[in-house]
Parts: C-alpha cells; sequence; structure tokens
C-alpha cells in the first residue's frame, strides 16, 4: 500500500564524463514547441535498453516499452519500429553510429542500461539530438525498489520530454478518480487511485455509497472527496498511503461537497447547501476555522484557487445562468470572467497560473476549454454528449477529464486531450471513470 | 387527469386517515394487491396509513422545469396532499431528495437538487408540518430513475422525493 514512501527514487546526474559529455545544451535545434500545435510527431529512436546484470533484462524490456509509450502518447513523438534500425546500440558505452539512425530519419535517439542488485534497480539513460551529432542534456540515472520500475521509466520519459519541449514533465503521476460500474439507475462507485497512464489501480473506498470528485493535496498524499456514506454528502479527507479517512464537515442540516485544496495544504475550500442555498467556506484541513466566502441567494460552488493561494476561481448563477468568477481568497469582490454564450462551470485554475479550464455547456453539448484568467483567448478543446470535469497535469500542458456517452447504455470514460486541442484519447481503466484529479510531479 | 384521480383518492385517504391507528409497516408495503370488499391490509397501499399508500396514492414526488427549482401548480396539489397526510401521520419523519437530470455538471446538480429538496420542504413546513420532521438531501444527477437520454426521462429525473421514515416500523 505505501508504494509511494516505499520507492525512494533517488535521480543523479552521472558522473562519469565522457568526450563531449557535457557539452551539448538543450538549445539545439531539436525542440518541439507544445503551444504551436504540433502537426507532425518527433521521430525518435529508443533501442531496448541494456541489462547491465544477468536479471536485469525483463526490467529494461518493459521500462523501454513504458517510455515510448509515454512519449508517444503525448501525440508529440512517434516511435521508430525497432526492425527499420541499421544499427543497434550494443552497449550503454559505445559511440553513437549517428549516420545509422539518421538514415532511418530518427531525430532523438534514447540510450539507456538497467542493472539490478538484490531487489534494488538502477536505470541510466542518455539522450541525443541526432541531426546535430551531439547529447541533449546530462545522463541520468534513477535508483529505487525493483517493485517502482514503472515510476524509473516514467521519470526516464520525464527528463527526455522535459529536454525536448522545454516543458515540465507529467509522467511520473498518478490520478484519483471514481471507478464506476452498473447502469445509469444503479450505478456504483468507488474512489480509486492509479499512475496517470492507468497502471497501478488501487480502490480506495468500497462502493457502498456514492463518492465524488476526488482532489489531490498539493504533495500528492492526501485525497478530498465527497461520500454519501451518512447517507448525506459529506466532505471526507483520505490518506492515500494508510487509507485512513475521516469526516471533515458534519454539521447537520447542511450538504457539503466539492472540496479542493489550497496551495498550502492546509486550507480547504468546499460548498456548503443550506435551506436550499450553496455558498462557498474555507476551513482549516483540521476541520477548524470555518470561514465563510460568499454570501449570496445564488448557486456557487466549485472553488479552486489560483497557484500561489491569493485567489479563486469558481462558478455561480448569480447572473442567472453558471458563470465563472474570481475572487480573493479570503471573500470579497468577485469579477466575471466567462462571457460567451452558454454556462460555465467547474473552473480549475492552471498550475502553471496562465489559464483556467472549464466546463461549457452551450446549445445541447458539452466542451472542456480554457481561457486566460481575464476571460480571453477562450478555446474549446472538446465537444460531445457530456465532457466535464477537468483537471490539469502537473506541467499545465494536458487535461484530463470525463466522458460520459448518451443514453441507456451510456458510460463515463476518463479522457485526456492538450491544451492545444490535440492528442484526444481515452486512458483505459478497468471499469468506468469520471471525475479525475491530477496528482502533482512525485518526487 | 392522472392528477384528478390522486385527488380523489387523497380525499378518500384522508377520510380513513383521521379514524385509523397507524399501524403502519414502512415501506414494507406491496401495492395493489387485495382490499376489495375486504379488510385493509396494514401496510398495504390500501391502508392509508401506509408509507405504500403515501407513495402511490397521495404521490410521493414533484417535478421541475430544466434548471427550475420552483414547485409547479402540479406539484403544489402533491404537496398540499403530502402536508395532509404527514399532519395526520405524525409518527413520520421524511427526508425529501433532490434530484437533476444528466444535462448539468456534477456540483452545479448537486446545488440544484438542494434547491429543488428545500422548496418542497419549505412547502410543507408552510402547511404546517414541524420542520424538525423534514431532512433535505440532494443527489444531483447521481440517481436518475430513468435513464435515456431525452426530455421524456429528464422529465422524470427532475424531481424532488419525499421518502418517510419513521411510523411504528421506526
Amino acid at each position: 500500500m505505501r508504494f509511494q514512501t516505499a520507492i525512494g527514487i533517488a535521480a543523479l546526474v552521472l558522473y562519469v564524463l565522457g568526450a563531449g559529455w557535457a557539452q551539448a545544451q538543450s538549445s539545439g535545434p531539436l525542440r518541439i514547441e507544445i503551444t504551436e500545435g504540433v502537426i507532425e510527431p518527433l521521430p525518435f529512436a529508443l533501442p531496448v535498453f541494456e541489462a547491465e546484470t544477468g536479471d536485469a533484462g525483463s526490467y529494461a524490456g518493459q521500462i523501454s516499452q513504458v517510455i515510448a509509450a509515454d512519449l508517444t502518447g503525448t501525440g508529440l513523438f512517434r516511435e521508430i519500429a525497432p526492425s527499420a534500425f541499421i544499427s543497434g546500440v550494443s552497449s550503454f558505452a559505445a559511440p553513437i553510429q549517428f549516420a545509422d539512425w539518421k538514415a532511418i530519419n530518427a531525430q532523438a535517439l534514447v540510450t539507456g542500461a538497467v542493472s539490478v542488485q538484490g531487489n534494488r534497480l538502477n536505470v541510466k539513460f542518455r539522450l541525443y539530438d541526432v541531426f546535430s551529432g551531439a547529447e541533449m542534456g546530462s545522463g541520468l540515472q534513477f535508483t529505487g525498489t525493483t517493485d517502482g520500475w514503472r515510476r524509473m521509466a516514467h521519470k526516464v520519459a520525464d527528463a527526455v520530454y522535459s529536454r525536448i519541449t522545454g516543458e515540465g514533465g507529467y509522467f511520473d503521476s498518478r490520478v484519483v478518480y471514481v471507478s464506476e460500474t452498473g447502469a445509469k439507475d444503479s450505478r456504483q462507485k468507488r474512489l480509486a487511485i492509479m499512475d496517470y497512464d492507468g497502471a497501478n489501480v488501487q480502490y480506495l473506498t468500497d462502493s457502498s455509497s456514492i463518492v465524488l470528485a476526488p482532489r489531490f493535496s498539493p504533495d500528492g498524499q492526501r485525497v478530498l472527496y465527497t461520500s454519501y456514506e451518512t447517507g448525506f454528502p459529506r466532505i471526507y479527507v483520505l490518506d492515500v498511503g494508510s487509507v485512513q479517512r475521516r469526516v471533515l464537515e458534519s454539521q447537520e442540516g447542511t450538504m457539503s461537497f466539492a472540496p479542493r485544496f489550497a496551495p498550502d495544504g492546509r486550507t480547504i475550500v468546499y460548498s456548503l447547501s443550506q435551506g436550499g442555498n450553496t455558498d462557498i467556506y474555507a476551513m482549516n484541513i483540521n476541520g477548524g476555522g470555518v470561514t465563510r466566502l460568499t454570501s449570496a441567494p445564488s448557486i456557487e460552488t466549485a472553488p479552486s484557487f489560483s497557484p500561489d493561494g491569493s485567489q479563486i476561481v469558481f462558478e455561480s448563477d448569480r447572473s442567472g445562468s453558471q458563470q465563472l468568477y474570481v475572487m480573493p481568497a479570503r471573500g470579497g469582490e468577485a469579477r466575471r470572467i466567462s462571457f460567451g454564450p452558454g454556462r460555465y462551470g467547474t473552473p480549475v485554475w492552471s498550475p502553471r497560473g496562465d489559464l483556467v479550464a472549464f466546463t461549457k455547456q452551450n446549445a445541447g453539448r458539452f466542451h472542456i476549454g480554457v481561457m486566460r484568467l481575464d476571460g480571453s483567448e477562450e478555446r474549446l478543446l472538446t465537444a460531445s454528449f457530456l465532457d466535464e470535469g477537468p483537471t490539469w497535469a502537473p506541467n499545465g500542458r494536458v487535461i484530463m477529464f470525463t466522458r460520459e456517452t448518451q443514453g441507456a447504455q451510456g458510460r463515463s470514460t476518463l479522457y485526456s486531450v492538450d491544451i492545444t486541442g490535440r492528442n484526444l484519447r481515452p486512458v483505459r481503466t478497468p471499469e468506468g471513470g469520471s471525475d479525475p484529479s491530477w496528482s502533482p510531479l512525485q518526487p | 387527469m392522472k392528477l384528478t384521480t390522486k385527488t380523489v383518492l387523497l380525499v378518500a385517504g384522508l377520510a380513513l386517515a383521521a379514524c385509523t391507528n397507524p399501524n403502519s409497516f414502512g415501506a414494507g408495503g406491496a401495492g395493489g394487491a387485495g382490499g376489495v370488499g375486504g379488510a385493509v391490509v396494514p401496510g398495504s397501499a390500501n391502508d392509508p396509513t401506509s408509507t405504500a399508500y403515501f407513495n402511490q396514492t397521495v404521490g410521493d414526488r414533484v417535478l421541475f422545469a430544466v434548471d427550475q427549482s420552483v414547485v409547479s401548480d402540479e406539484g403544489r396539489v402533491v404537496l398540499e396532499g403530502q402536508a395532509q397526510w404527514l399532519l395526520a401521520n405524525t409518527d413520520f419523519t421524511a427526508v425529501i431528495e433532490g434530484h437533476a437530470d444528466e444535462q448539468g455538471t456534477r456540483e452545479y446538480n448537486v446545488a440544484l437538487g438542494a434547491r429543488r429538496a428545500n422548496a418542497v420542504k419549505e412547502y410543507l413546513v408552510s402547511r404546517g408540518v414541524a420542520d424538525n420532521r423534514l431532512q433535505t438531501v440532494s443527489f444531483g444527477k447521481e440517481r436518475p430513475i430513468e435513464i435515456c437520454s431525452s426530455e421524456a426521462c429528464y422529465a422524470k429525473n427532475r424531481r424532488a422525493v419525499t421518502v418517510l421514515a419513521g411510523g411504528l416500523s421506526g
């Protein structure tokens, strides 16, 4: 269960300096600008990592596969089939035959080696810009336990992605979500957590009561969510490692939902319904210090902090329909930021601070969109019968959300899309999935 | 037309309720069986003090227009019956469940369902039902009763249902 802490991956810059090892900088010609909307994925070659010890072979194969899947899954990269390779990479230390990789139009080359000692796993890699014939950045190695091999693969992929795009990575991250089974009128829901790519699913609650909208703490160790286990919606906090949970809000005659952490990890905001009216409140994570942030007869819900914790974006129907507003974190005057046709809800502030992602409902369709915090540059990324509930990848470049299909057989599935609207793809989960919340990048 | 029937039955029900010991068996009553010219089976839909009677004859739910929480004229007729029934059957409490159709975001629909449940509660309280006998809860769009994705289903899902508890069954 204590998956995260058991691994303790250590990342070290490879200290062995070969000729020209540290020369090449990431400012070389090999570069993907994500925001410009890539037309043609960048071709890369990733020969299966060398197994440096006898029992490292299966890890080397699987780690290589996960790295390649991470990169191709972004839609920004295309893997060149190993059958096309002219020369292999006989050993991690051997010089690179750049001409052979140029000939098959590999623009990036990733090489690596894996060794196992007891339950300790070591993975090291190098990234080359084939056409300039130079290494990009320094070699890196990661050390951890063998059961953390996927995380080490994700860390390698994050480094490769980061060096080529100039953006932070997001592969070594997790997603907490609601796993769903059963028909629409008898749906069973339970909290689940998984790696960002759908691997390592664990269930955190049983399905005896409805659970909604889990949200990670800033350190990824705790999850806020709403559960109906008392018969009424109440906010709970759950420790991911121990799976222990406690109720945070249980005022008689009220309902509480839509919780979210502040960046400090100690304060939460949430909605409380009382007498039919829903407003936004804050409290500390120990359940004290309850403060009312809005006081309007309208519905105020779905609050989300700015990354610096100074402001909150939320939705309100005070104008007559759901729209997005921004207010100071301690409450106070709110300014409306959404003005297009239709209704806007579930705003989530980007971890980079530059954008807000939202659900838009217009003319019988649902969209996931992004806009700047002043409401400008609205961009709809998706359109379907029902898309909702965006969550940001740690690097603020990819969004995951819920898509529910139409009709009696309707089913919820997690999807991801990048902020240019490209690379829309389902995220594989064992059962149906909804209400994803993306963790920060793991340490 | 359905409403007329309900109103007529309601009047009959109230007459019976006034002189019947609330010997309810809670929600377990099997509706519609027997009762023709015979003794009323306690707890059955023919027992005017039963939950089954409340659910089927008085009517346990009111429906709402899209994104609205105002009780309609038809809804008020049902709630009038609920209020009279609750005033006559004081052993019962109720949880009013507010629901929304699937056209809307999850959080907003929880808040909308809360508005609907509260609108029903306020009506019942205005008719004399003690505030402390009524609780409200919203299920948002989590518990539809109809599962198609068209207005025929949505109309039935935009509802507030008065769910009885108590009586002698506890």
